[in-house]
């Protein structure tokens, strides 16, 4: 890998060497180095571009990392990603995707993951996408995430897209049995003409399910957001989405929370917030000392922690 | 020191709620107070520098910082704490208190400084500004950014305002240390008896002026015996009971 592939493993996976446990790190296009260990193996998929990362049952403080990094101007690529986590396990998989385009030419990557969590298994994922470069050619992103959770199954997702993503359209659907749970925290920055669709739906299937989605968002300059969260309640089952927004200058934010029940015992709740900074809190920050630009990006920097 | 010369303030609208105000601040521990809608909490924004005054000259330590933004009036040694404390998502009691004291704030001074307000750093050092905390540990906290600051002027609008009575025994025995260590000024707006009884000077603001400015010995006599004469809702006992 070059320096400008190894910075963006860092930016998106934190990553100063080669991680400890089973990994794939894919770099333009191609794999650039994997690991399997005893419990986790790692399969190149013959039908389309992609891995399927096998977890055996019963795994224990293991992990997984799985970084993209695209450094070649023009390159666009869809890789499907499939997880099957075995009843039981504990695991973290940290994935993410760091774009550099110093080109005149589009550069996407569509990551679409899946992931099949077994009764009673637990995951941490961790997603991270990046985008930098002075090119004229675009960075795009559009990630998929598909998330079954068996009987008793738990997923926490930490998903963030904080900088240089020009247009991201990122899906996550959720389907959940008896007893899963799913918490799952967005953070998205737009800047200039950046543009961010996230489009959310779990579907509560099982009784004593639960789902928990805060996604916080700030745009700035002349960037718009939409959200969408759908919230299905089949069953006694608890759900909660809330999406805060700050919005700046004059980017645009469009929220659209929907709900539904199936069942009387579905408890759903949706909060929704769109607005600026308070100006008592620059005037705080400012009676400590801090200029006014100062003050905002410690206001923004901590909302989106 | 602190010196106010002339002093006039406008509200939106043109109502005038500080009118010529002149006062020179120089001990240790000075105390404001008066009938609500007497101007108080103006003439701490004014110092502050949250509002700019219609006429006059507000000086600190001789240099006039009449023009200068509340940023440049903290750098120059100028402390405030709100009444009602700001509360922000995603910003923890440690964020604000590595802000209040520079980047060299070890995690030692940051519990020391919670210490002294009476909360436990462990149990608050990461938690978020947010509505979790009570009113009485917003106070709290916000006294602890003024500490925090190791200013030379410190203004405190109303640190009693809104808070449990278990609260308010506590902050007054964190006052009562304060004024015990503090090497700078203190001007703290209060109703509280207890506040005035450990002031050198008071200040009875009414009406946007200076009714009248001096030692404790002086003013507090007068004061609560106009609260006796007044009846059950003086000036003093005014806001806990509100």
């Amino acid at each position: 890998m070059d320096s400008i592939q190894r910075s963006l493993l860092k930016e998106v996976a934190e990553l100063d060497a080669l991680p400890v446990g089973a990994y794939n790190i894919r770099a333009n296009g191609v794999s650039a180095a994997r690991n399997t260990t005893a419990n986790i193996d790692i399969v190149t998929k013959t039908d389309k571009p992609g891995i399927d990362i096998i977890i055996k049952p019963g795994t224990k403080k293991e992990s997984v990392h799985i970084p993209v990094v695209l450094s070649e101007a023009g390159l666009k690529e869809s890789v499907f990603n499939d997880f099957y986590i075995g009843e039981g396990a504990d695991v973290v998989i940290i994935a993410g995707c760091g774009i550099h385009n110093c080109g005149g030419e589009d550069s996407e990557h569509d990551g679409i993951h899946s992931f099949h969590v077994g009764k009673n298994a637990h995951v941490r994922y961790v997603e991270k996408h990046y985008g930098e470069g002075e090119g004229r050619g675009k960075r795009l992103m559009n990630p998929t995430t598909e998330v079954y959770l068996e009987e008793g199954a738990s997923m926490e997702m930490e998903a963030t897209q904080i900088s240089g993503i020009d247009d991201t359209l990122r899906k996550t659907t959720a389907v959940l049995e008896a007893g899963a749970s799913l918490v799952i925290h967005e953070k998205v920055m737009t800047t200039g003409t950046q543009n961010a669709v996230s489009q959310f739906t779990a579907d509560l299937n099982g009784e004593g399910s639960s789902c928990n989605l805060v996604s916080r968002t700030v745009a700035k300059d002349q960037s718009t957001q939409h959200f969408i969260s759908v919230l299905n309640g089949n069953a006694p089952c608890a759900g909660h989405s809330e999406c805060d927004s700050i919005i700046m200058d004059q980017a645009k934010v469009l929220a659209s929370p929907q709900l539904s029940a199936s069942c009387t015992d579905a408890s759903l709740i949706h909060e929704a917030a769109i607005g600026k900074i308070a100006g008592e809190q620059l005037i705080k920050l400012m009676t400590l000392g801090l200029s006014e630009s100062e003050a905002e990006e410690q206001i923004v920097n901590g909302f989106l922690r | 020191m602190l010196e106010l010369k002339n002093v006039s303030f406008d509200a939106e609208g043109g109502k005038e709620i500080l009118e010529h105000v002149s006062l020179v601040i120089e001990d240790r521990f000075v105390a404001v107070t008066g009938p609500n809608g007497g101007g108080k909490s103006t003439l701490a924004k004014l110092i502050a520098g949250i509002y700019r005054p219609k006429e006059g000259q507000i000086l600190l330590d001789g240099e006039d910082i009449t023009e200068l933004s509340v940023s440049e009036r903290a750098k120059k040694g100028i402390s405030y704490a709100f009444q009602q404390p700001v509360r922000f998502k995603g910003l923890r009691v440690r964020d604000l208190l590595n802000l209040a004291a520079g980047d060299s704030t070890s995690l030692s001074d940051c519990c020391q400084i919670l210490s002294e307000v009476g909360l436990c750093a462990r149990d608050y050092l990461d938690r978020e500004l947010n509505d979790s905390l009570s009113g009485g540990e917003m106070k709290r906290i916000e006294i602890a950014t003024v500490l925090a600051r190791k200013s030379k002027f410190n203004v405190f609008d109303e640190p009693e305002a809104g808070i449990d009575l278990w609260s308010f025994q506590n902050l007054i025995r964190v006052f009562e240390k304060m004024y015990g260590q503090t090497k700078g000024s203190i001007l703290i707006i209060s109703h509280q008896e207890r506040i005035l009884n450990i002031a050198d000077k008071i200040i009875y603001l009414k009406n946007g002026r200076v009714e009248n400015y001096g030692s404790r010995e002086e003013i507090l006599p007068n004061l609560l015996e106009g609260t006796q004469a007044a009846g059950t809702c003086g000036v003093l006992t005014g806001k806990l009971e509100d």
